[in-house]
């Protein structure tokens, strides 16, 4: 059975020079930055993909391809069979926005302000022509709520009038209002309490379980991470550098970056161990390093590394890009 | 209705009208202006305007409480015999009519254009911006000037109305920079913001994503543009009455019964002049002093 | 002699439509040289305790009653001139955003300098020869040159290095850090959080962490202070608040955590929301979500009593309760 969701080679740039006019009378120089290069990975009907990295490696910008929201500049996303991204062009392919959702990271910014709640869940629904009798719309927009732990009465209320935590259950509401096959969803609790995150992971995962949904889950934060996902896809700069299930990447990390996460993680109940002092910062993406992009803070980088980029190789039952692993050497 | 009144007067803005006296004093002028213009066949003692009516012997009559004047003119008579609080009064609704068409034009046009430019980007922002530097750079009366002038050479035999058309363009043309700047700023924030990023990956249009998310929330800083822009836009018309290319003769606005009056004012025929501009600074000064206060009960960091 | 003591807080809010009690009778002490953990939720009051401390509570809200005492003075009750003169010189203070810590227009080197002559008789070469120093011990590579750029020019992580280094330009006692690594990418977050360990012990210098992150706590401090609803639920040392906690609420807390050691299908949570300020429940605030509750919670406010290792304040670990209720 093939993935639902297929991605190859996704790169994006983007074109951040200084104004025409800047560079005409300044003679700066036309600045591109390669947000996404080169991502390929695939999803399987009713798993979750996570994609974890550090800022600037990437991942918003992927998810933000998934969905329609930018143009790839090189490579396809495959959705069911189908190209995606042509699909979204043509007026017929319309009925793929139905099929993939979105939830964001603010809740606060995610929610139109001046929108009562039943207008906002409300909305996909008539966008797409679905259900055109007022009546029948309030009750659907009812069921959505109470799918995720609210009233069918908050619906006449503003986002203002929800905690942050509801904020995010209204935006999974709306995103479930189409009966979407796929949910990409970007670091949708880095901005809640803890408890509160726990609330919506628990519901995230239920209504996963009772509609057969497929998530990409795009985090910074491994242990949300370790609990959500069936897939763990670690990002660099823009590139994947370890693609591997859960159970083999928090067990046995091989790429030195993807260790270096894992050991910078505070511990909290085995407090006062000894850890490997890290090294550097994540560069600037405008001007990545040669070669493997992580070789400056590398302990096992040699020359190789400086000059040739590593391909996403399957090793061991997990992909990897890195030399080092390639050779045998870590 | 009384349930939405009441809940307004509740809320923050609702409270701070009422605790300031300046607000509530200020939109208590302005209405009672409102009022009479509206009405002003009811609440003037006269009819201007009504040939019929005018008395030339009772030209130039000093107000009520002078030695020769009487209770019939309250405020006294023009040259014509005009009564002055009933032409203050229909002047009001002229000043007032014109300001406020010319400020709605204003809106509408800076307000669309601002979301375009705002919205869309790239050439279209571009040449828009430039567009507002350019009318920056011309003073707002000359502009005014220059528009209702060549109306008049235009249409030389024109009707009131046109007349009255040729004036609000030429204040309005002026008028829309400022709305188009704000939104377009406004508008540069709200795109980027995760509600229409949602509303893309459903797939709604760009032009209903404008229209039905994007410009409730920018509207609020015009709003107050929009207030303390009707006092300017009365207080343009009234320079161009004055100037001659305003208001036709026939239907006097403040303006023009400030220019008719100027030319008695050396001979000691004071009120002619001198109400009508007391008059216009009242109406403007209110709807300036509602103005501020709206912008300060709006400005959600002195809540 | 504790260096700081706060006794019997109390931050308000006068409003229009009545007073919001932000911090509700809170105390605690912090010994010199020692890091206190300030961890919480949203709304819980960790940031307005710091605040109330380095004297920079935003006004309507105001001290109403209790004391805060800095070796053993009041400090609350100073005025402008002379918080002034404590606030760098015996209280420092860490934010969270290094971007809006450093002024953009001034080099580094300059607010480093101009912090340690506003508090300390030296000279200037001796005050760059110190700054150079800071930059060092904060990390910094090529402190030399780099004491002369701008703010703009340090990445993030960076940045919140040379704040740190300011903080401790005038050698204070003790530092006020609000969420410090919050806005840091995890490895980073790492980094800063062994500097300020270890350069706050090299300097003496005893530490406040307020934070909502609990695997900071864990890795940084040496006693930790769990608020809700702007009341202390509980406090003790790191490792026993951690693993033996004693409030139900902070049991609640730590359930609620995705934890890297153990693979739960389901993550714990306490339903319900903290309350507003504005309709915090009576006796004790956290009685509508407690899985334990029973009579007395409803109605009187339990205070910190010894539960164990710790202090916590919930009436089940008072004796009297205990025979009725556990």
């Amino acid at each position: 059975m093939s993935a639902l969701v297929q991605a190859h080679d996704l790169a994006k740039t983007f074109d951040v020079s200084p104004p025409w006019l800047n560079r005409v009378l300044e003679g700066k120089p036309r600045q591109l930055l390669q947000a996404v290069d080169g991502v390929s990975f695939e999803i399987e009907k009713g798993k979750t993909l996570a994609l974890v990295g550090e800022s600037g490696c990437g991942k918003s910008t992927v998810a933000r391809l998934l969905v329609g929201l930018y143009e790839p500049t090189r490579g396809g996303l495959n959705f069911d069979g189908q190209d995606a991204h042509a699909a979204f062009k043509v007026p017929e392919g319309r009925k793929l926005r139905r099929r993939i959702q979105m939830i964001f990271q603010d809740p606060y910014a995610s929610l139109n302000p001046r929108w009562i709640v039943e207008d906002i869940i409300g909305e996909p629904l008539k966008e797409h022509g679905l259900i055109t009798d007022k009546a029948a719309l309030k009750a659907r927009v009812g069921e959505l709520l109470k799918s995720v732990g609210l009233s069918p009465l908050d619906m006449v209320k503003y986002p203002h009038q929800f905690s942050g935590g509801q904020r995010q259950r209204i935006s999974i509401a709306r995103a479930l209002a189409t009966e979407p096959e796929f949910l990409v969803c970007d670091e949708p609790t880095s901005a809640l309490d803890v408890s509160v995150q726990a609330q919506v992971l628990n519901i995230m995962k239920d209504l996963q379980r009772e509609r057969g949904l497929t998530y990409l889950f795009i985090s910074h934060n491994l242990a949300v991470v370790r609990h959500v996902s069936d897939q763990v896809g670690v990002m660099y700069l823009g590139r994947l550098v370890e693609l591997a299930d859960k159970q083999t990447l928090f067990a046995n990390p091989r790429h030195p970056y993807t260790r270096m996460l894992l050991d910078a993680i505070p511990e909290m109940h085995n407090t006062g161990r000894a850890r490997t002092p890290v090294q550097g910062e994540v560069p600037n993406p405008l001007n990545p390093p040669s070669g493997c992009s992580f070789h400056p803070r590398c302990p096992y980088a040699n020359e190789r590394c400086k000059s040739e980029r590593p391909q996403l190789l399957s090793i061991a039952g997990a992909k990897i890009a890195c030399h080092a692993v390639e050779e045998g050497r870590i | 209705m009384k349930q939405t009144l009441a809940r307004w007067l509740d809320s923050d803005v609702g409270h701070s009208f009422r605790t300031s006296p300046v607000a509530m004093l200020a939109a208590a002028i302005a209405f009672v202006c409102v009022f009479c213009s509206v009405f002003a066949g009811w609440v003037a003692p006269h009819n201007p305007f009504d040939l019929t009516t005018l008395e030339l012997g009772d030209a130039r009559l000093p107000p009520a409480w002078e030695a020769e004047g009487t209770a019939k003119y309250l405020l006294g008579t023009d040259d014509q015999g005009r009564d002055i609080l009933s032409a203050l009064i229909y002047g009001a609704r002229i000043s007032l009519v014109v300001g406020l068409a010319s400020v709605l034009l204003s809106v509408v046009v800076g307000v669309s254009l601002g979301l375009l430019a705002g919205f869309h980007g790239g050439w279209v922002d571009t040449l828009l911006m430039r567009l507002c530097d350019v009318m920056l750079s011309f003073p707002a009366i000359l502009v005014a000037l220059l528009i209702a002038g060549v109306g008049r050479v235009l249409f030389p035999d024109a009707h009131e109305s046109l007349a009255f058309g040729v004036l609000i363009i030429s204040i309005s043309l002026t008028g829309w920079v400022q709305y188009a700047r704000t939104v377009r700023g406004s508008t540069l924030v709200e795109r980027n913001k995760e509600y229409v990023q949602a509303a893309r990956v459903t797939g709604v249009a760009p032009m209903r994503i404008m229209r039905r998310h994007v410009l409730p929330n920018v509207l609020g800083p015009v709003l107050v543009l929009a207030t303390i822009q009707v006092a300017t836009a009365i207080i343009t018309e009234a320079t161009l009455s004055f100037l001659g290319v305003g208001a036709p003769p026939t239907s006097p606005s403040l303006g023009t019964l400030i220019r008719i009056g100027n030319d008695y004012l050396f001979s000691g025929e004071w009120w002619i002049t001198v109400f009508p501009g007391l008059m216009l600074v009242v109406i403007a000064l209110s709807v300036n002093l509602l103005g501020d206060w709206l912008r300060d009960a709006l400005n959600p960091r002195l809540r | 002699m504790s260096l700081l003591q706060v006794k019997n807080l109390v931050v308000e809010f006068p409003g229009r439509r009545g007073t919001l009690r932000a911090l509700d009778d809170i105390s605690f002490e912090i010994a010199p040289g020692e890091i206190l953990g300030v961890v919480g939720e949203s709304g819980a009051g960790k940031s307005l305790t710091g605040a109330s401390i380095i004297g920079l509570l935003e006004p309507p809200g105001r001290v109403a009653s209790g004391q805060i005492l800095l070796e053993g003075e009041r400090i609350d009750n100073l005025g402008h001139e002379q918080m002034r003169r404590i606030r760098g010189r015996r209280i420092g203070a860490i934010f969270q955003d290094p971007l809006t810590s450093l002024n953009p227009l001034y080099t580094v080197g300059r607010q480093l300098v101009e912090t340690i002559q506003t508090h300390l008789p030296v000279s200037a070469e001796e005050a760059r020869r110190r700054a150079i120093g800071l930059l060092q011990d904060t990390g910094i590579p090529a402190a030399e040159q780099r004491i002369d750029h701008y703010p703009h020019q340090f990445s993030g992580g960076m940045r919140q290095r040379v704040v740190i280094a300011l903080a401790l330009a005038a050698e204070p006692k003790l530092i006020v850090a609000d969420e410090p690594t919050t806005a840091l990418d995890v490895s980073i977050q790492a980094q800063i959080i062994t500097l300020l360990k270890t350069i706050c012990k090299q300097h003496g210098a005893a530490v406040m962490l307020i934070t909502h992150d609990m695997g900071v706590i864990a890795e940084t401090c040496d006693r930790v202070a769990v608020m809700y609803a702007g009341r202390i639920a509980e406090i003790g040392p790191v490792h026993e608040v951690i693993n033996h906690p004693a409030h139900p609420y902070t049991v609640g807390l730590m359930a609620s955590i995705p934890d890297m050691a153990v693979d739960r299908e389901r993550l714990n949570q306490i339903d319900g929301a903290m309350p507003r300020l504005n309709a915090i429940p009576h006796g004790c605030a956290f009685n509508p979500r407690c899985p334990k509750v029973f009579d007395r919670c409803k109605s009187e406010r339990p205070e910190l009593m010894d539960a164990g290792a710790t202090r916590a304040a919930c009436w089940l670990h008072d004796a009297k309760s205990r025979g009725g209720a556990a």
